[in-house]
């Protein structure tokens, strides 16, 4: 094990002020188990999972309540004992309306929980491991949530030579991830070491951005007397360096091409905190049921790091913190950069929230966007090399075909442009806009390939 | 020999041998075409909406013709256009009814309870998938103009954050109805002029909340236009539709609405 320096940058990049300092120091609290659970079944990306239970049903801790509903899908399982008092549609955090479990939690959580059996690493075989990781619903939890046991299912042709893990957290206050790698390196050790049984010893690249030197050598601590290749790679501090691809690059100088998965060049990237989580699901076969999730923002009164059962209500969460101080003007469900906006506190944790930042009025800037001055701020910031002027300026004019011919599919959405641009344009929806037409689009065309295919049948 | 001599009758020549060339080509390479192509061209009213399904009023002649079409799907053109191309190609003409777009929403600004400050694009799909969209009712208009930028009449405009459609200007080809992320925009036939402005199927406690001007389906338009029997209107969860097979003509039912939700043409038709 060594610790080195990433060796490969990536051109463009942005600094934003990081605002860590607020949550960084506070070590993880748990909440108290609220009231009322909000348990949305699709938390993770891909198809929603189907519901297992009914109005009325009594359920215990870790309890399956949510199926696996296709390929890309994970399960749900209830973070606590309780009663489902109803299923409704709830929003969620980026404005979707899905069907949610509403979870009247038991006054007496004694009960024995619903936990899978306790499976020993060592003498498990790899497909009992790649179940117990799908039966415990495990997703990214650094923000996409895309399945884990799909990452970890590499295709026949393919072989894992790098597992990537990333604690880069790049985003602007968010501290979950690193106070996880303070408190719970043990963890993050013992879920590498089963990742790697799984994908057949590939070597171990644990992506750290320079500004963690306390989790850094926390890791390096934990890490110290593993066997294999194993290195710490110490990122520069630059947003987004979060991003999966150019972690993949810094790393091992392999380009992920457009449209493709990591695991075409071979490697595998995984959230530190889902790592911990792979950890808890074989070692004590306790699901996927909660996360540390940051609450942070000047508009808060004692921003810290919360350990909260899924679905809890924001408002929850927000009261566990002191509060909300007078004047907040914006919520937003993430990081600051990347994260959504949220119209009010009603909203419930998924296993995907990485934190919850208040603002108030100071801090939350008003503008109305100008028409672009040609200045290249967005291409310079562009970590994916792409031209944002030139794609705002076809979204704008409602040419969709010309922003895709600019290669708008390959954005991140990381928010880069907008942060830099000085005409206050909102770039990065101008991105976003074009990418859910050319989905939308794909999704029609498939739909009705898919028509003509059955007509041509019948 | 006079440069100015020699010059025109090099000119006079290349003119020549082009004529002769043209003629040949007019004579040997003409593309035949059918004399009613043209015709039933002239006979629509080349709006190019687009709202007959194909590209353009030239794309539809030519499917007319080629009898790959049937008449009555031009809606700008209405009955006269219908009557005069059936003519032309020798079949019997269909009436069709003109139909116009109706935004299904009468929550303005000072109605409609607005839950944020939408700062983002002026685009309506990425307002509603901006937290939801700023309105407080998630089935209302966002007035933020997809509808008014794809329309190519200009028959749509956005008055105190509310798409208005201009009954007039309006052909019907239905082009807002597919880009309104919330589907509030309905074709309804232009005869009709009682509407019912609301797309909120949810309970009643819920409507008042987001709005002042939201159906709560208390059904009593229903009983005032003669019951179910009647059959004027049709609901749907709590939410009162308008049978435009049967419309409703009684303009009493306005001022019966406690909710003001429903509305006689005048809405759709400001500005005159």
């Amino acid at each position: 094990m060594k610790t080195i320096k990433a060796q490969f940058g990536f051109k463009g990049g942005v600094h934003p002020q990081y605002h860590k300092d607020l949550a960084a120091e506070q070590p993880i609290e748990r909440l108290p188990l609220p009231k009322t659970l909000a348990i949305s079944m699709s938390q993770h990306l891909g198809a929603p999972a189907k519901c297992l239970v009914q109005k009325g049903d009594v359920v215990a801790k870790g309890q399956l309540i949510g199926e696996r509903n296709g390929f890309i899908s994970a399960n749900v399982h209830s973070p606590a004992a309780g009663t489902v008092a109803a299923i409704e549609p709830r929003m969620g955090p980026v404005g979707n309306w899905t069907d949610a479990v509403i979870l009247e939690t038991a006054e007496d959580q004694s009960g024995e929980a619903a936990f899978m059996p306790p499976l020993d690493w060592k003498s498990a075989s790899v497909d009992e491991l790649r179940a117990r990781v799908n039966d415990a619903g495990l997703c990214g939890m650094g923000g996409a949530g895309f399945p884990t046991v799909v990452k970890l299912t590499p295709p026949p042709d393919k072989h894992c030579e790098f597992l990537v893990l990333n604690g880069a957290e790049c985003e602007p206050y968010l501290t979950s991830d690193y106070r996880n790698m303070r408190e719970h390196a043990d963890r993050i050790r013992l879920g590498v070491e089963i990742m790697r049984k799984i994908l057949s010893g590939p070597a171990v690249r644990i992506a750290i951005e320079a500004n963690k030197p306390a989790a850094i050598e926390a890791m390096e601590k934990a890490f110290a007397d593993i066997d294999g290749n194993v290195e710490i790679v110490v990122l520069p501090t630059l947003y987004p360096q979060g991003s999966e691809k150019h972690q993949i690059y810094a790393c091992t100088k392999r380009l992920v091409p457009p449209g493709a998965l990591p695991i075409s060049v071979g490697c595998v990237v995984e959230n530190i905190s889902t790592v911990a989580a792979i950890a808890d699901a074989v070692e004590k076969g306790k699901p996927l049921i909660e996360r540390v999730t940051t609450v942070s923002g000047d508009g808060i009164v004692r921003p810290c790091n919360i350990l909260a059962p899924i679905g809890t209500s924001y408002a929850d969460l927000v009261a566990f913190a002191g509060g909300e101080k007078e004047g907040v003007r914006k919520v937003i469900s993430g990081g600051p950069m990347m994260g959504f906006n949220v119209p009010n506190l009603q909203i419930a944790t998924t296993k995907t929230t990485s934190g919850l930042l208040l603002f108030t009025a100071a801090s939350v800037f008003q503008y109305s966007s100008e028409p672009c001055i040609n200045c290249g701020s967005c291409v310079r910031a562009c970590p994916m090399q792409l031209n944002p002027a030139y794609i705002s300026r076809a979204v704008e004019a409602n040419d969709i075909a010309m922003a895709e011919s600019f290669g708008v599919m390959n954005c991140l959405e990381c928010g880069a442009c907008s942060f830099s641009c000085p005409a206050y344009r909102d770039v990065t929806q101008f991105c976003r806009r074009a990418k859910a037409s050319l989905r939308a689009a794909a999704a029609a065309a498939k739909a009705k390939a898919a028509a003509a295919k059955e007509g041509l049948k019948v | 020999m006079n440069a100015i001599i020699l010059a025109t009758l090099v000119i006079a020549a290349v003119g020549a041998v082009a004529a002769i060339a043209l003629a040949i080509a007019d004579k040997y390479l003409a593309v035949r075409e059918d004399p009613r192509i043209g015709l039933v061209t002239a006979a629509l009213p080349g709006a190019n909406c687009g709202g007959c399904g194909f590209a353009g009023c030239g794309d539809y002649a030519r499917a007319l013709v080629a009898g790959t079409a049937a008449p009555g799907a031009c809606a700008p053109g209405g009955d006269a256009a219908n009557a005069e191309i059936a003519k032309i190609l020798g079949v019997a003409a269909e009436a069709t009814e003109k139909r116009v777009a109706l935004v299904k929403c009468c929550g303005t600004r000072s109605e409609a309870v607005r839950v944020g400050d939408y700062n983002g694009i002026c685009d309506c799909a990425s307002a509603a998938s901006t937290a939801g969209g700023d309105k407080g009712c998630r089935y209302g208009c966002l007035g933020y103009g997809a509808c008014a930028n794809v329309c190519p009449k200009s028959a749509i405009r956005i008055e105190d954050g509310l798409a208005v459609v201009d009954k007039r200007l309006c052909v019907g080809c239905g082009k807002c109805v597919s880009v309104c992320p919330r589907k509030i925009i309905e074709l309804v036939p232009a005869s009709a002029t009682i509407h019912v402005l609301c797309n909120n199927p949810v309970r009643g406690p819920e409507v008042t909340k987001v709005c002042g001007v939201g159906c709560i389906g208390c059904h009593l338009c229903e009983k005032n236009s003669g019951g179910k029997e009647a059959g004027h209107f049709t609901f749907n969860g709590f939410l009162a539709h308008v049978n435009y097979q049967n419309p409703p003509t009684d303009a009493a039912l306005v001022s019966k609405c406690p909710r003001k939700c429903i509305r006689e043409d005048a809405h759709f038709e400001t500005g005159a």
